[in-house]
């Protein structure tokens, strides 16, 4: 398998004034392999929204290198930029009522892409925009609605409609499902499996819920306080995780079946999630860990291999 | 079994909009026993929130109405009532937190303040004592250095330590019940576990009964002892945990188990969706209000509404499935009533 997007020692900070910045995304490299889906998890505030727009050139880099197809994206995107790139490069948005603009029709926000890139005239636009409302599972006549008329579930199949019609390779989808209710979720997760396989899409899913992306995923990276903590095979990650926030993550997840969640022992983290303006030094989960050690808390784990394991991990514990 | 410290029997409630009259609730019966937790779970639109705020008084009225029903507090009917026994229902007896703690929090009062004014209202502690008792409630709660937290405003709080504050203001004044209206779902879930452990250290310590709401079946099985499944402004099924999740009788609550991921990893990956959506709640259908999604849906479902069948001990299911004249038998799906 070929990578489709590289990332090299991304870094992404924004300056808060007072010279203090916030470190959303401190030096992270991983590769995403063509047709792969990579699910990213981490708790609000982990950067993961960040590290998704700033690979599709929403956010300008503060410093690293992110390859498509080997070819080197640049730090800043200018228009031209924007319009060569998010032909091939897409993004479906978490929530389903502010990403859609509501003085537009339904059939004018699907088939905008296809005008913005004169890839055809707007009657051929049109009618591909009603076959991708019929493929996401809506009418071809909801084309002349608009957002309020449809339901959350309903508007995030708009947004992938959006997103895909323009018959991208690369897809971000920034919690897709969060918004959604949990028979609705699985109905726009399945679509997306759906899509993915008949489109040939790579995907980047972010989500805070871990079951979820381990049913979609092919691998999963956790992310914590800007850094990435483990990636692996999506099970591996799941069911034997190496990295102890990747274990917290996975033993706060509850279970809908009652005699697990007797059996489960109550949570050992402590804290909360640090401030990412003040990083602190060593390992960033150092101050929560239950198994912290010295040397945490004076050197910066390295993502690594671990004999015995597919996956990588930042932990001096290995 | 005990009797029943609160019941709430056939609650309907409806809203007038521009758009029509919509029955938000429409025939409601419940009963929570001292000291256990009740979840009420369904999706967005389902009538759960607006079922415990019409307990709590707190259906703006006009465009809410209260058509029917009662709620029987220890044998004192709260609805419409502000207070019973000379104690205030809101906030004495029962307490309640919120989805989102930031905005059900006053921004320019200090925390401390806002945890003692309930003490001050309703037990008539001078406002020293309120404080001192604030500081205490947010020890209770595990909010580092509270004497010096008690003193700080919402905004320098976190999202977790500020739904803490609100169980520590909704428990100042020792309700006998408690209803969190879904109190982690705006939360990450390291912090929505300390928070649920926090909640049953509580009433493990007060006593006081929990009716938690929430969509997330995982946090059901996680505090509940009884569970009530809601559809489009009804109960379809309900019983004790064990029974809701094991021996599932309702189509629905059969569905929405199977559209969550499980965590078995011997179970293949596929998610089954509920597909279409949930009724317009403008005109509910005649019949079942669930037949138009449910897989096992009959003639008879569409066109008389199911009745409630007790299949067991405090187990009930609105579903003609469980008739015992039904000609279906479902794979999965607990027929309790039915002896054939």
């Amino acid at each position: 398998m070929t990578d489709l997007v590289r990332v090299d020692s991304l870094y992404k900070y924004f300056d808060i004034g007072g010279g203090q910045n916030v470190h959303a995304v401190d030096n992270i490299s991983f590769n995403i392999a063509e047709r792969e889906i990579v699910g990213l998890v981490g708790e609000s505030g982990s950067g993961k929204s960040t590290l998704g727009k700033t690979l599709l050139g929403l956010h300008d880099k503060t410093d690293g290198a992110v390859y498509y197809r080997d070819e080197l994206l640049p730090m800043r995107y200018n228009t031209a930029d924007y319009r060569r790139y998010s032909r091939k490069m897409q993004m479906i948005f978490q929530d389903p009522y502010s990403s859609l603009n509501p003085r537009m029709t339904v059939g004018e926000i699907i088939s905008e892409g296809l005008l913005l890139h004169r890839m055809m005239n707007a009657a051929q636009a049109r009618d591909k925009a009603a076959s991708w409302l019929e493929r996401v599972g809506l009418h071809a006549d909801h084309m002349s609605r608009y957002p309020h008329e449809f339901s959350g579930g309903q508007r995030q199949r708009i947004g992938i409609a959006r997103a895909l019609i323009l018959e991208p390779e690369f897809v971000v989808c920034d919690e897709p499902i969060s918004a959604l209710d949990v028979s609705v979720q699985a109905q726009v997760v399945n679509l997306l499996s759906e899509l993915k396989e008949s489109m040939g899409l790579t995907l980047l899913f972010i989500a805070h819920d871990l079951s979820m992306v381990r049913y979609i995923s092919d691998r999963m990276a956790v992310m914590y306080l800007g850094a990435l903590m483990e990636l692996g095979p999506v099970d591996d990650v799941y069911f034997k995780p190496l990295h102890p926030y990747t274990q917290v993550l996975v033993g706060s997840n509850p279970e809908p079946d009652p005699d697990s969640e007797r059996a489960r022992k109550s949570t050992e983290i402590i804290g909360e999630i640090p401030s990412p303006v003040n990083v602190p030094q060593g390992c960033r989960f150092a101050g929560r860990c239950p198994k912290a050690m010295d040397v945490c808390r004076a050197q910066t784990p390295q993502l690594k291999a671990v004999g015995g394991s597919q996956s990588l991990v930042a932990c001096h514990l290995y | 079994m005990s009797a029943a410290l609160l019941e709430v029997s056939n609650l309907h409630v409806e809203f007038d909009t521009y758009g029509g009259t919509v029955q938000a609730v429409r025939g409601v019966s419940f009963s929570l026993e001292a000291g256990r937790t009740l979840a009420i779970v369904g999706e967005s639109g389902c009538g759960k929130s607006v079922t415990v705020q019409a307990m709590m008084g707190l259906i703006p009225m006009p465009p809410g109405r209260v058509m029917q029903g009662s709620a029987l507090l220890r044998g004192h009917e709260i609805l419409g009532q502000k207070v019973i026994n000379g104690k205030e229902i809101r906030g004495a007896e029962i307490g309640m937190i919120f989805q989102d703690p930031m905005s059900s929090l006053n921004p320019t009062m200090t925390i401390g303040d806002q945890i003692a004014e309930p003490l001050v209202v309703h037990k008539g502690y001078s406002n020293k004592k309120a404080w001192a008792r604030a500081v205490e409630l947010l020890e209770l709660v595990r909010i580092p250095e509270a004497e010096k937290r008690a003193k700080q405003y919402p905004f320098e709080f976190s999202g977790g330590m500020l739904q803490r504050a609100m169980i520590a203001m909704a428990i100042s004044c020792q309700p006998t019940v408690l209803i969190a209206d879904e109190p982690t779902t705006a939360l990450d879930v390291t912090i929505q576990a300390q928070i649920l452990d926090l909640l049953k250290d509580v009433q493990k310590e007060t006593g006081m009964a929990l009716i938690l709401i929430t969509h997330d079946l995982g946090v059901v099985a996680r505090m509940a002892d009884d569970v009530a499944v809601m559809y489009a402004g009804q109960i379809v099924e309900s019983g004790s945990v064990d029974d809701v999740f094991y021996r599932s009788a309702h189509p629905y609550t059969q569905g929405l188990k199977r559209a969550m991921p499980s965590n078995d990893p011997s179970i293949a990956r596929n998610l089954q969706a509920i597909e279409g959506s949930p009724p317009d709640l403008f005109a509910p259908p005649a019949g079942c209000a669930y037949a138009a999604r449910c897989p096992h849906s009959m003639q008879a479902c569409e066109r008389y509404a199911p009745q409630v069948f007790e299949l067991a001990n405090a187990h009930n299911a609105r579903c003609w499935l469980q008739h015992e004249q039904s000609p279906h038998r479902v794979e999965g799906l607990y027929l309790g009533g039915r002896h054939d």
